[in-house]
């Protein structure tokens, strides 16, 4: 009953099945890696977000205690010129076709946003135009 | 274009924008800022314009075209002593385009990837609540302020009996809403929100006096900025975030830098009513039958030539009577007589941060000429005369001496150290926070009264 042929047969069909278990853990680890992956990436874009305004907020500290007093005035200006890029926003809910609520909200913060972009860059110029070196 | 590629130009925009701040460290390389802050500004529209989501575009072109006609009249017309209130009604139309575009996004959450209507993320939805909060205190603050800067109303504090418990309950409220709408995303939740908070943004600055400006105006630039990164946060908007947070930071520091111009804190500040005592003259200085030394246009100007160096300290009264240009046509004249001339500026002084630097600048003062109060304040000991053009409390030495007075504490310019001190002032009135300023009774000053502009004419006439 023990010839050795076909326990060589069997050895070499239990080495195939192992093979083929081993390539499904594979295939699984692989899936269990991409599917947790994605859970990173879809379940937490509030703490990436997070991230960015906790190191912006950071930035914006140590670039503003370095303005000069002198140009406190243009600052104020300019971070309200700039703060108007809340008109990305307002682009978005005037882009779609046709008329709605959602269209006409943007409608006007576009307006809204344009007078502060324009005009506050404008005043920040003609400011920042009197401090020139005077000969 | 692809999300990839917008993101990264977002990203451009917002470098360009902290090199717009960064620019602003010297008065060499601030033009050189703001053009990057022109040119991130392009690239974000831009680039918002070509994504899948912007399909119609008649609309967005004539928003732009009124709202930046708009904005550059104004921006090209207004006086610069008016700026303060430009810069308050701009912070109140960036909370209100603040409200719309949360008001879009909760109509058409499809447009923004925030979910259905009906059924929006919870996570957007406190973000949209907070920006929608922020932004419409914004709206209704900046507007109180500008009222007040302007003019439209009186610049004193409005206070009322519990208007502490009224506030502090408001407040309360918000929260409270801000919580149940997150619950039920109900529409009339969101309106009752938007009506509630104005009213907040209008009871918190109504209370705050005219000469906190400077503190009010930089509080509204930050919640601006908090408002803007708020929206950013519910639109999932990297930008956005970015740039509210520079805002602001920027606005808090602001805040900060002026409420240690004053030795007050923050919440002294909001809590309001400064100044409301008006006249009260302190105990012991039995002002009314104490002798003052007035003088001319002539004797100032006398004083003035014969002197080696003066330091010149400008403060409100200059801006309302529009007497920079004067001021430094006297200042030249001295100059060119071998006088030294300064300026000292208190980090207060005016209605808003940096307001005394843009209007000797408008004047043509080269800015080497004008120091900052930590840079000159040794030099009055040795500077023959200081001139002082309405200013008041600032000068004030009760603020080192009187432990009792209300402005006991904060820092002041030590314009008493100089051999003569020379005050162009209208009237004898006590100045903004109520209080007999000793200064005026010393030996070594002389009152010059009269407005600030013609003073100054009237100086530069003697002069020649």
């Amino acid at each position: 009953m023990a010839d050795p042929a076909s326990l060589g047969q069997r050895a070499g069909e239990l080495a195939g099945e192992a093979g083929a278990l081993a390539r499904n853990l594979d295939a699984l680890s692989q899936q269990l890696a991409l599917s947790t992956h994605q859970a990173a990436h879809a379940g937490t874009p509030f703490v990436f977000e997070l991230t960015i305004f906790a190191l912006a907020v950071f930035v914006g500290y140590y670039v503003v205690w370095r303005v000069t007093p002198a140009l406190h005035s243009p600052l104020m200006s300019v971070t309200n010129a700039i703060s108007s890029v809340i008109i990305v926003g307002a682009l978005i809910a005037a882009g779609p076709f046709g008329l709605g609520f959602a269209k006409l909200m943007g409608f006007v913060a576009v307006i809204l946003a344009a007078v502060n972009i324009f005009g506050g860059f404008i005043v920040t110029q003609r400011m920042l135009q009197m401090f020139q070196r005077k000969k | 274009m692809s999300e990839s590629l917008s993101a990264l130009l977002y990203l451009v925009a917002a470098i360009c924008f902290i090199m717009a701040l960064r620019g602003l460290s010297s008065p060499e390389t601030a033009r050189g800022g703001n053009i990057f802050g022109i040119v991130g500004m392009v690239i974000a529209i831009l680039t918002t314009l070509a994504s899948p989501e912007v399909v119609s575009y008649w609309l967005i072109v004539i928003g732009i075209v009124i709202g930046g006609a708009v904005g550059a009249y104004i921006a090209r017309q207004i006086q610069m002593t008016a700026l303060p209130q430009l810069v308050a009604a701009f912070h109140s139309l960036v909370g209100l385009a603040a409200v719309c575009v949360a008001a879009a996004a909760f109509a058409a959450p499809e447009a923004y990837g925030i979910g259905i209507r009906g059924a929006i993320h919870p996570a957007s939805l406190v973000e949209m609540a907070i920006g929608l909060t922020i932004g419409a205190i914004t709206f209704t603050g900046s507007i109180v302020a500008f009222a007040k800067l302007q003019g439209l109303v009186s610049g004193r504090p409005l206070t009322f009996a519990g208007q502490h418990p009224i506030n502090l309950a408001l407040g309360i409220l918000l929260i409270a809403l801000i919580v149940l709408f997150v619950m039920t995303e109900s529409s009339g939740l969101f309106l009752l929100l938007v009506l509630l908070s104005l009213a907040f943004g209008f009871l918190l600055i109504v209370p705050i006096g005219g000469a906190d400006m400077p503190v009010v105006i930089s509080m509204l630039n930050s919640y601006s900025g908090w408002a803007a990164c708020g929206i950013g946060f519910t639109l999932s908007n990297s930008l956005l975030i970015i740039t509210g947070a520079l805002v602001g930071s920027s606005g808090a520091i602001l805040s900060y830098i002026m409420c240690k111009g004053m030795n007050r804190s923050i919440i002294n500040v909001i809590l309001g009513g400064f100044g409301t005592e008006g006249g009260a003259a302190p105990a012991g200085a039995g002002a009314g039958d104490r002798l003052v030394k007035s003088g001319s246009a002539e004797d100032a100007a006398f004083i003035l030539k014969n002197a080696g160096s003066v330091i010149i300290v400008p403060g409100y009264g200059m801006a309302v009577a529009q007497a920079q240009h004067a001021l430094r046509e006297m200042a030249d004249i001295l100059k060119k007589d071998g006088v030294k001339v300064s300026y000292a500026i208190h980090p207060v002084a005016g209605r808003m941060p940096g307001h005394m630097n843009v209007l000797l600048a408008e004047a043509n003062v080269p800015y080497d000429e004008v120091f900052e109060l930590d840079e000159i304040n040794r030099d009055f000991a040795s500077t023959d005369v200081a001139f002082v053009i309405g200013a008041n409390d600032v000068t004030n030495p009760a603020a080192k001496t009187d432990p009792t007075s209300p402005i006991y504490g904060m820092p002041i310019l030590d314009v008493e150290r100089a051999k003569t001190v020379l005050f162009v002032k209208r009237s004898m009135a006590s100045g903004y926070a109520g209080v007999e300023n000793e200064l005026f009774y010393r030996d070594n000053t002389m009152m010059l009264f009269g407005d600030a502009k013609k003073m100054c004419e009237e100086i530069v006439k003697a002069l020649e």
